[in-house]
């Protein structure tokens, strides 16, 4: 089995469906990082089957809200000294911004630009949400 | 107060705040000679990006039967618009010069963009197949006039209820009355969008039915709201001729209504209401157009903070 080394200090997201790690490193411009990131995909899960994880040798500051979205299952911990210092719980959130991007093409937001792109929760179970501009309702990231 | 507001979505205003406009445009048909210089020294702009002859109209002569005068555009190619101005700078340019605006964009969203960008009052004129506010309030000032009251009815919507922003506004109006029922009629393809569907009716309880045949349902209507299958509304022009004809208002179909179903329409008609109907005491919708000027004139005058 390949083994990633445990990290000292830094982020550990776990328990991203798989599939869906490499679209979460993306949105999280982990691309760019001048750190260690290691992302691992369909690692084995007893709850899941396969999942994807993020290691993050470093502790930065994430904007973790929007992760909500995608899985609120997912789960964040934040280690120090090469230990669990901190669990972060996820919930979907009421209201993202600049996140998602409406799909209706007759939808203000695909011509203007500088425009905050606003998205508000519909249905907690479908994790439904809807254009503040258009009404248009999306289920992001839907599989 | 609804002094420096402005109307985007029927959201935007508490039943009491529509109260006060459809009282004081009961005022103004009772005595418009009254309202004759209220706007004096006031300008309205009306900035169309997208075609329209009566609503345009309606405003313009709503803003010189108060007095005031009117500048703007009624094609966006005369405009710096076509030079690809955003939507926020065009605003934020005409507030400059006017007190209020009007905005009619084929962008769904936009004249929210618009108002959120400026402090004067920006009014929905209908944006894409989303919203048309103030033609709801000319629905409903119909309404009252014919029956006094909008609660304890049953509306039927006819035609394209996917993109007839007159009708998602309405329906967005009418859900927070009383005893309100919905018949929605249309062919499968143009039903109302979910977040009416889910977010509007389903929300608020409103019990509504979906058909595709209007007859069965007729002599139960109060109010019978036609609308037109907007050609420029379909990516596929095979579609538009598919479902243009389906559902098409005539004498024949008038003797299953009640004696007191009145017939609505938004205008402008193409055939989805015969012209013979055009003679029928029920058919309303040339009054309705009148009615429209006058709530517009309401409107102006409240936005302005004048009354």
């Amino acid at each position: 089995m390949l083994e990633i080394t445990s990290i000292e200090k830094g982020i550990v997201i776990d328990h991203i469906p798989s599939g869906y790690g490499i679209k979460l490193f993306n949105l999280l411009r982990l691309e760019k990082a001048d750190y260690t990131v290691a992302l691992i995909i369909n690692a084995y899960s007893e709850k899941m089957g396969r999942k994807d994880i993020i290691k993050i040798n470093n502790k930065i500051q994430l904007d973790v809200e929007f992760l909500g979205l995608i899985n609120a299952d997912i789960t964040i911990n934040i280690i120090d000294e090469g230990k669990i210092a901190k669990k972060v719980r996820l919930t979907v959130p009421e209201k993202v911004t600049n996140v998602l991007k409406c799909k209706n093409p007759r939808c203000v937001t695909s011509i203007e630009s500088n425009i905050d792109h606003i998205f508000h929760l519909v249905d907690r179970e479908k994790r439904s949400y809807r254009c503040e501009y258009c009404d248009d309702i999306i289920i992001p990231y839907d599989k | 107060m609804l002094k420096g507001r402005s109307l985007i979505d029927p959201s935007d205003f508490s039943r009491e705040e529509f109260r006060e406009i459809f009282d004081l445009a009961h005022e103004i048909i009772k005595n418009p000679e009254k309202f004759r210089k209220s706007c004096e020294g006031k300008i309205l702009a009306t900035l169309f990006y997208e075609p329209s002859t009566r609503t345009r109209f309606s405003f313009e002569a709503a803003m010189l039967r108060l007095g005031g005068q009117i500048i703007g555009f009624s094609e966006p190619n005369s405009s710096s618009v076509s030079k690809g101005e955003s939507i926020s700078d065009t605003i934020r340019t005409i507030e400059c010069y006017a007190d209020i605006a009007v905005m009619r964009h084929p962008k769904e969203g936009a004249p929210r963009v618009a108002s959120l960008s400026v402090d004067f009052p920006v009014i929905n004129a209908g944006d894409g197949g989303h919203q048309h506010p103030t033609q709801t309030l000319t629905d409903i000032l119909t309404v009252e006039r014919l029956k006094g009251n909008v609660e304890h009815k049953v509306y039927g919507f006819c035609g394209d209820l996917k993109f007839g922003r007159t009708v998602h506004s309405l329906i967005k109006f009418l859900s927070n009355y009383e005893g309100v029922r919905f018949v929605l009629i249309s062919p499968e393809e143009l039903r109302v969008p979910e977040y009416v569907r889910e977010e509007i009716m389903m929300k608020k309880n409103v019990p509504f039915v979906e058909v595709e045949k209007m007859e069965p349902y007729l002599g139960e209507i109060d109010f019978l709201y036609m609308t037109r299958v907007q050609r420029e509304r379909f990516f596929n022009e095979e579609d538009y001729i598919r479902l243009k004809d389906k559902f098409i208002l005539d004498s024949e179909k008038m003797s299953y209504a009640s004696p007191e179903t009145y017939v609505l329409h938004p205008l402008p008609r193409v055939n989805e209401i015969s012209v013979e109907v055009d003679n029928d005491p029920r058919a309303q919708y040339f009054q309705q157009a009148k009615n429209g000027m006058y709530v517009r004139m309401a409107l102006i005058l409240k936005l302005l903070g004048i009354y």
